[in-house]
């Protein structure tokens, strides 16, 4: 670790941190950006440099395009840290890591926090079972391991990563059983009115048209306007129930991939206790920033999913709108020069956003698949149900907080990743009050687990405190 | 004990280490994260909750839903998807809470 | 504008423990408490019942939390029948373990001035390395001794929270959730409260508010000397029991997780935590139990001590305001007990509790209460 401050720590090498870096290091900064993983890409582009023919085949040309990407950041001058877990974020812009065991600390003069996204849960019954896992972890399979499923797999709930997928395991070869959709006609008639603004992001539907019509062609069986999803059996998962139309139906299922969208990745952003809103069209909690990205805490920044789901090319220019901003703060371009730049990016990021309230609309999770049943797991860590939040919203409790102290949930190592949407929204609807009100998880350090031995021997900060 | 896998490989692996889980030697596909490996090898469960015992797998591939935790080379509560395999690993199943009484351990992480 | 005979301000710890008191002896009750974002001491404890040690100094505090630990096997039992909740009792006595030879010395100093204090009737051993590895199995090397006294013991203080939430429902205490009382004030025969925007009328009231006591006091010309002092505490992942004493720094719980702690600091209302303290706190606990260094640390939280200006509890029945009781203490799990079966009586006006009186205000010069 060198002396010297850094003028930007960037935690999350995906393409927000990324692109961020690259346009940070050609006005002169001098960054730093840390990642939990072993390389560069974070998830949408896991692995790119490494993915064999046959992979990128599979998993298709927006893949693909990562691989320059992390090119050009791997060779920007940015100093990368690969196989770092953070594990504390203070306000003073201390970020606290692990590598290979070793516990360091690094003072940044700025940070962006580019954590990316992961799976919203979806918590129905039998979710916990063996052979249940999540569309993201089939595709992290895929592209870190060219694994895909052997036998027949079910895919089941919406959104359209859980398409993407289907289509990258047909191009593979892979016996799909079929596509339990939880969306429908009637979410496209009730997203009928956000049309005409996502019209600009006309790429962005047509893809998703694209997917659904190769699906289609090679002959996936698609159920629709799916309810009352149950993964069948005692030790591991054998089957998937639901209904569609008026019909029950029970499909033969040894692997369950389970999917409704992806939501921001708020760990350090609610640890350092900035400000979030509750957003009720994306149905989770967005940190509040301004049009640069600076969050409620002076010096603090967000780009890309991790603030607000959007996608890669979304993630790409609020990156680069970061960058620009913290050059200009620290002197080495001026306002108007600032400005200027800037431009172009925020226009086409207008128009990368337009589309986002229609695929929002479209593709809404279902409040049975969010608020589930009593007897259903909400705390996979601690084995708490939703029966068991409701009882102590019964009691008094008002919020997440209380009820992790009555019930354990949310206290395990996942720290509520897992969890906190969901029991946001159970007690909301128990106490009949907007999830707004309700509130979240007070989230502390450490983020990542860390040894007694590794924190004991942390090596203190040596460079100049800001 | 491994059965019928849930998972296979796009194409033959190019190069594949030797690990042993539950005490027996398995052949898996180099440069991948334990959990991959494990899945691939057939492995189905790989903790019972300290709280009820409850089966575990992997689930999210990603290190954020921690069901996915081993016993490495003596280390307990190990994220087996944030792992790369290593040749010669000893790997065991999470059986619950982990026992600090248990034998001499070895400092995995010193 | 709605009415109760007892208002109590605070539903931590010590006004639930009051209020299941005051319940039992057959008074209409109502709590008001804060949202589910508050400070809360009562959710940031160590769960210590702990008697070693305490009263240095002011004998009656040693005596008082002496009757604390002998009264709360039968506390423990009421509220088990009353809820169903098994609070995981357990008294097998405590270890102070020590460090360095100035720490052994000054504890020993310190429990044999207590065992002088209370006439003998104060058990206690030191023991030296050797004896207290007999005792205590994977100690650390460079403990240097340790002092044992049968008295201590702990429970799960987070199962005591909710036990207490569902004890006084059961017995018709009407909790009220999501009011902060923002203002008090006497009135004909009893006194007035303004919380979010509703108005109470209670003919007795008891501050239990923690650090809120001191703005709630002042508004019934009360100076009550209580400021923030923060501790943090690390817990580390479930292990299989492989301790079965409470120590000061290191706790085993009966879920397994193991508690790591006992620091202080003036941090004002900042309840966060900082990985120094984080970083001595895991050294200490390493250095007693050598074999935690591979354990896993998964959370970390600070609270907020209601530390009085010279630690002991304040029980004080107003003269200016009669019918206002304040009461405040930093320890409101070994005293949960005494505040149920001993304190409630005595707010109660049913009997005269000369042991109480130690606790009043006045023991605080002019200068210290406009000071605090």
């Amino acid at each position: 670790m060198n002396e010297q401050t850094v003028d930007l720590i960037v935690i999350g090498a995906g393409p927000a941190g990324m692109s961020a870096a690259v346009e940070a290091t050609v006005r002169g900064l001098s960054v730093v950006v840390l990642d939990e993983q072993g390389s560069a890409g974070g998830q949408i582009y896991r692995n790119v440099q490494q993915a064999d023919a046959h992979q990128r085949r599979v998993l298709g040309s927006d893949y693909e395009a990562g691989a320059q990407l992390v090119a050009e950041f791997l060779q920007c001058g940015a100093r990368f840290l690969s196989g770092a877990a953070i594990w504390q974020v203070t306000p003073e812009r201390q970020v606290h890591f692990l590598i290979e065991g070793r516990a360091q600390i690094l003072q940044g003069r700025h940070v962006l926090i580019a954590t990316g996204a992961f799976e919203r849960p979806m918590p129905i019954p039998g979710w916990t079972l063996p052979g249940v896992m999540t569309a993201g972890a089939g595709q992290i399979l895929l592209k870190n391991a060219a694994l895909v499923p052997r036998g027949p797999v079910v895919l089941a709930g919406c959104g359209p990563l859980l398409y993407l997928l289907a289509v990258q395991y047909l191009r593979a070869g892979v016996a799909i059983e079929a596509l339990v959709d939880t969306s429908g006609t009637g979410d496209l008639v009730r997203a009928w009115r956000e049309v005409p603004s996502a019209l600009p992001g006309w790429r962005d539907l047509l893809k998703g048209l694209q997917l659904l019509a190769t699906l289609k062609r090679a002959g996936v069986r698609h159920f629709r306007n799916a309810r009352n999803l149950r993964v069948e059996a005692q030790e591991h998962a054998q089957a998937l129930s639901f209904e569609c139309g008026s019909r029950s139906w029970t499909l033969p299922a040894s692997l369950v991939l389970l999917h409704q969208g992806v939501v921001p990745n708020t760990q350090i952003s609610w640890s350092l206790r900035l400000e979030h809103d509750w957003s009720e069209q994306q149905l989770c909690w967005i940190a509040r920033r301004d049009k640069d990205g600076e969050t409620s805490l002076a010096g603090v920044f967000i780009a890309g999913d991790g603030g607000a789901i959007g996608g890669a090319q979304v993630a790409r220019l609020e990156g680069r709108l970061t960058a620009l901003a913290v050059a200009a703060r620290v002197g080495a371009i001026n306002a108007h020069q600032a400005r200027d730049l800037a431009a172009p990016y925020r226009k086409a990021l207008a128009r990368q956003r337009a589309a986002r309230p229609l695929i929002d609309a479209l593709y809404r999770p279902l409040l049975q698949n969010r608020v589930p049943a009593d007897e259903v797991i909400v705390c996979r860590c601690e084995e708490v149900t939703a029966g068991s939040i409701r009882q102590f919203v019964e009691l008094g409790c008002l919020g997440p907080n209380q009820t992790k102290a009555f019930g354990r949930c949310g206290m395990g190592p996942c720290q509520g990743r897992q969890c906190g949407l969901s029991v946001t929204q159970i007690i909301a609807e128990q106490r009949r009050v907007p999830s707004a009100e309700v509130g979240y998880y007070r989230i502390r350090s450490p983020l990542k687990p860390i040894t007694l031995s590794q924190l004991a021997n942390e090596e203190p900060l040596t460079q100049e405190p800001v | 004990m491994p059965v019928e896998p849930l998972f296979r490989a796009l194409s033959p692996a190019k190069n594949t280490v030797r690990i042993e889980f539950e005490g027996a030697s398995l052949a898996v596909p180099a440069g991948v994260s334990l959990a991959a490996a494990l899945l691939a090898s057939g492995v189905t469960r790989t903790r019972e909750s300290a709280v009820n015992g409850r089966s575990g797998a992997p689930f999210c591939m990603m290190g954020v839903c921690f069901e996915c935790l081993v016993e490495v080379d003596g280390q307990a509560n190990c994220q087996a998807c944030l792992l790369p395999v290593r040749a010669g690993m000893r790997v065991h199943r999470q059986r619950g809470a982990r026992d600090l009484l248990a034998g001499d351990q070895e400092m995995a992480d010193e | 504008m709605q009415k109760t005979d007892v208002m109590i301000v605070g539903g931590g710890l010590v006004g639930l423990s009051i209020a299941y008191g005051m319940a039992l002896l057959g008074r209409q009750v109502s709590v008001l408490d804060e949202g589910d974002d508050a400070l809360r001491a009562a959710r940031g404890n160590f769960g210590l019942l702990w008697v070693q040690g305490k009263g240095y100094g002011m004998s009656a505090y040693a005596q008082w939390t002496r009757e604390a630990v002998a009264l709360w096997p039968r506390f423990a039992t009421a509220l088990q029948a009353d809820t169903g909740i098994d609070l995981h009792l357990r008294q097998p006595g405590g270890f102070q373990l020590c460090l360095s030879d100035e720490e052994m010395a000054e504890e020993s100093r310190r429990l044999l001035w207590l065992r002088d204090a209370m006439h003998g009737d104060y058990p206690f051993e030191l023991l030296d390395a050797e004896q207290l590895r007999v005792r205590l199995p994977g100690v650390g090397p460079t403990v240097v001794g340790a002092c044992y006294s049968p008295m201590d013991g702990h429970i799960n203080p987070l199962k005591l929270l909710r036990s207490l939430y569902t004890a006084c429902r059961v017995r018709g205490v009407n909790i009220i959730n999501g009011h902060r009382v923002s203002g008090i004030a006497q009135c004909a025969g009893g006194f007035e409260l303004a919380a979010a925007g509703q108005r109470w009328y209670a003919g007795r009231v008891v501050l239990a508010a923690g650090l809120g006591n001191r703005e709630l006091g002042a508004q019934l010309d009360m100076d009550i000397p209580v400021s923030p002092n923060r501790g943090q505490i690390l817990v580390t992942e479930r292990l299989k029991p492989f301790l079965h004493y409470p120590t000061t720094y290191v706790r085993q719980t009966d879920e397994g997780t193991v508690q790591l702690g006992d620091s202080h600091e003036s941090a004002g209302l900042d309840d966060g935590t900082g990985s120094q303290v984080m970083a001595t706190i895991a050294a200490r606990a390493v250095r007693c139990f050598p074999r935690l260094g591979q354990v896993r640390l998964v959370r970390a939280w600070g609270a907020l001590r209601v530390m009085s200006q010279d630690g002991y509890p304040i029980y004080e029945a107003s003269r200016t305001c009669p019918g206002a009781v304040v009461v405040s203490c930093h320890s409101g799990v070994t005293l949960a007990a005494m505040h149920a079966l001993r304190l409630a009586p005595w707010i109660d006006g049913e009997r005269d509790d000369p042991a109480v009186s130690a606790f009043s205000l006045e023991r605080f010069s002019p200068e210290v209460r406009h000071a605090g």
